[in-house]
């Protein structure tokens, strides 16, 4: 009896810290379908502002898409020892993800001269939800930045290896679920108006 | 891939071996107060939960002494209550102020933190075979956001303005004009900013259950060898991610409306005589969203229970649970409509009568398998050689309030009957009986149980006895009558109700409710004189002292960080060989391989491995 007990920790299937980050996500997710099922739900009320996304949007889209590519090159990168490529490829996804963030500050002041507020007298709930769609992404959009930056320094201490894939395997599940859930909410965001 | 799992897996093991070696020498702060160890945080969660659960005992006994004496005057609570009294009334608003804050501190603070943080930071790894959760740092993380929400809707009961007041389900509009009542000024905003950080409290800790549960089991431990505690808590912290985000959304735009002037749950209202500037809100939105969290919640409150009453009567039955899948799949079944069911608060909110009927319908399904948990209670202690420890006691008498409280819940279900009952104390008895007492006692179960467990002594049994029987007698003395009160129609969450002929009448079961009530508060000193007495000069325990099969008492009496000294024992068999004819005791662990109890042995079984 003594003697199989040591072997308990090989039919551990999935690394904990991969699974604990899944959930996060799940709670993540759960949490924009609260937010998107309430705009159905309150857009059926009527009362609804109608107005025009703001067409940086798209660019924006795009941008950040390509920062995925840039993490799962670095993440490739990564698995083949090509340090140099997993440096380059992290900081151009950093940089992208930047841009995005930039875009989407850009796209809230094309929402402001076009009137459509966050709040005060003359906002509507139609616009209020772009803001906190778009805000409450940009918040865990920053949480991946902030990831991604440890991540960035442990590479450049040469930490980031094919023997030490667990950081950089959890970063880039995180940003690539950042990504789809941008993609979700642009068409969701594009279907509703 | 594989290759660098294994690698990961050796550090972890060097890590625990490095835990053994000095965790003699860690300094009081990281051992007692931001420790890692699951056993030490489950701790700091019950202390916390008792803390609260007196704040909150103490409020209620506070508004119960107004309804229960409407025309008395209470100078001598002066000293402690200040304006909030003057010439020895309560003030009105503060009563809605009491109310709030007792469901609120309950609910949340007591129920779900104080329960699951407890016993799944306590039990998980214990009766898994883990050393310890798979994070420890997340699960620290976790009890020191709780804290920090603690101190904030601690700090709130003394704001002048008074804590949050428009109830436990922060409705708006109420609570979300600051010029409505003054329970929705600054109470309000330290309510939402101490929720939020509660719930991301809850997440960490629920995302670490779950995956403790998932990769953290012992050798041979599979999920249909879990002890049917560790299945409740599993399913209640899933409940808890994906409901607590939705509560978080809620709260998100509840806050924007009130401080960044949205109108996501406000619509053209006047406040005297004046235009506020929102327009275009949907109140009944933030009722969905509340409820979709809201009913969830109380079998977030209520499934932890249902396991520890589950392994608390098998034990002292000395029988195996009856019907261990199907109590499994009764949890399931559970957990799944605790999401579909939420409309069944909101039948009278002017939704489509359609779309009540179809609530209704979801609704009474829920019935069936808490019936099958009950029958299998019932069963598990029939004929049974039953010990009546305190932890029985508790655990029976939580299958009576289950019943009692279960049954009135199928007529409120009812979206015709809803329409009498709504927001009367009909409803207040069905959840205090069911959610409320129900949970308390399954709590009350846990901690006499697993008391030795957790300091290495015995509670006084005498003592618990006493605790026990004022404490079951009272709760139905209480919650009774108000079934009573309720079918007459008398409104709940009145401040005062002397005004209208209709209730004077139940002036004399309002007083007997409110001394029934302030007498249960008051034999709990019973159990806290208990618990802290115990702690330092309780009898000592054995290692097993129920004669229990699940691992935890496998342990030794005080269990150090890593939990097992020598190597993670290896599990044969479930959790509940109770009374095996052939077996020469009437328990086998279940780290007793097949080979040592040949005498007991079934035709089928044998070691796996």
């Amino acid at each position: 009896m003594v003697a199989n007990t040591e072997i308990q920790t090989e039919h551990r299937r999935v690394n904990p810290l991969k699974f604990i980050l899944w959930l996060l996500i799940v709670s993540i997710l759960m949490m924009f379908a609260a937010f998107t099922s309430a705009y159905i739900v309150r857009r059926e009320e009527g009362n609804w502002l109608e107005y025009d996304l703001p067409s940086v949007l798209l660019i924006n889209t795009f941008i950040l898409i390509l920062s995925s590519v840039f993490m799962q090159w670095a993440y490739v990168s990564a698995k083949k020892d090509n340090i140099k490529n997993v440096r380059l490829g992290l900081i151009l996804t950093f940089i992208a993800g930047t841009a995005f963030l930039i875009g989407q500050w850009e796209g809230w002041a094309e929402l402001v001269r076009n009137n459509v507020f966050f709040g005060g007298s003359t906002s509507n709930p139609a616009g209020s939800f772009l803001y906190v769609l778009t805000g409450v992404h940009a918040f865990h959009l920053v949480t991946g930045l902030i990831f991604l930056i440890i991540v960035v320094i442990s590479a450049l201490r040469y930490r980031v290896h094919s023997k030490n894939l667990t950081r950089i395997e959890l970063c880039t599940i995180y940003w690539h679920f950042l990504g789809a859930l941008w993609i979700y909410l642009y068409i969701f965001l594009t279907l509703n108006h | 891939m594989s290759s660098t799992d294994i690698s990961l897996h050796k550090d972890v093991h060097l890590e625990h071996d490095d835990h053994h070696d000095d965790h003699h020498n860690e300094s009081f702060i990281t051992k007692y107060v931001f420790s890692q160890d699951h056993k030490v945080i489950a701790k700091q969660f019950l202390f916390a939960g008792i803390f609260w659960a007196i704040i909150g005992g103490t409020l209620s006994s506070l508004f119960r002494m107004q309804l229960g004496f409407p025309e008395a005057t209470f100078n001598f609570l002066e000293p402690l209550l200040g304006k909030w009294v003057e010439g020895g009334k309560l003030n009105p608003e503060f009563y809605l102020a009491l109310v709030t804050m007792h469901g609120t501190i309950m609910v949340f603070f007591v129920l779900t933190a104080g329960l699951s943080g407890t016993f799944s930071n306590f039990l998980i790894p214990l009766q898994l075979g883990a050393r310890d959760m798979a994070s420890g740092f997340m699960n620290m993380l976790s009890f020191w956001f709780f804290f920090l929400a603690s101190v904030i809707m601690f700090y709130s009961l003394f704001l002048e303005t008074g804590p949050a007041g428009g109830g436990w389900t922060v409705y708006p509009p109420l609570s979300a004009l600051p010029q409505a009542i003054a329970g929705s000024g600054t109470g309000m905003t330290m309510w939402l900013i101490s929720m939020a950080l509660f719930i991301v409290s809850q997440l960490l800790g629920g995302v670490n259950y779950i995956t403790t549960v998932i990769n953290m089991r012992t050798r041979g431990m599979s999920m249909s060898k879990m002890p049917l505690t560790i299945w409740s808590f599993f399913l209640t912290a899933v409940l808890g991610l994906l409901a607590f985000p939705v509560l978080f959304s809620a709260a998100l735009l509840l806050i924007f409306d009130r401080s960044f002037g949205t109108s996501f749950f406000l619509s053209d209202i006047y406040v005297a005589g004046q235009a506020l500037s929102h327009t275009g809100g949907s109140p009944v939105l933030f009722q969905h969203l509340f409820w979709f969290l809201g009913h969830p919640e109380v079998y977030i409150v209520i499934l932890p229970t249902f396991g520890i009453v589950s392994e608390v009567i098998t034990t002292n039955a000395r029988k195996p649970i009856f019907g261990y899948r199907a109590m499994i799949g009764s949890m399931l079944g559970i957990s799944v409509l605790s999401f579909i069911v939420w409309a069944h608060h909101m039948f009278v909110s002017g939704m489509n009568p359609f779309l009540g009927s179809v609530f209704m319908f979801l609704t009474l399904i829920i019935a069936v398998p808490s019936a099958v948990k009950v029958f299998n209670w019932l069963a598990t202690l029939w004929r049974g050689n039953i010990n009546f420890t305190p932890a029985m006691l508790f655990s029976v008498a939580f299958v009576s309030l289950f019943i009692s409280g279960g049954v009135t819940g199928i007529i409120l279900g009812n979206s015709a009957l809803d329409i009498q009952l709504h927001d009367t104390y009909f409803v207040v008895a069905h959840f205090h009986l069911v959610m409320g007492s129900a949970a308390f006692f399954g709590m009350f179960a846990g901690v006499y149980h697993w008391f030795p467990k957790m300091f290495g002594r015995m509670m006084d049994e005498k003592l618990g006895y006493v605790h026990f029987w004022i404490t079951f007698i009272c709760a139905y003395l209480i919650f009774m009558p108000m079934h009573y009160m309720g079918i007459a129609g008398f409104p709940r969450r009145y401040y005062t109700w002397t005004g209208f002929d209709t209730f004077s009448t139940f002036l004399d079961m309002n007083s007997f409710i409110s001394i029934a009530a302030i007498a249960v508060f008051f034999a709990q000193l019973f159990f806290l004189f208990n618990f802290f007495y115990s702690i330092f000069r309780g009898r000592r325990a054995t290692e097993n002292p129920w004669k229990s099969n699940t691992l935890e008492w496998t342990t030794p009496v005080n269990p150090g960080h890593g939990n097992w000294p020598g190597p993670l024992p290896v599990v044969y068999r479930w959790p509940y060989d109770y009374s095996k004819p052939g077996a020469p005791e009437d328990f086998i662990p279940q780290n007793v391989p097949y080979s040592q109890t040949q005498s007991s042995n079934l035709p089928h079984e044998r070691d796996e491995f």
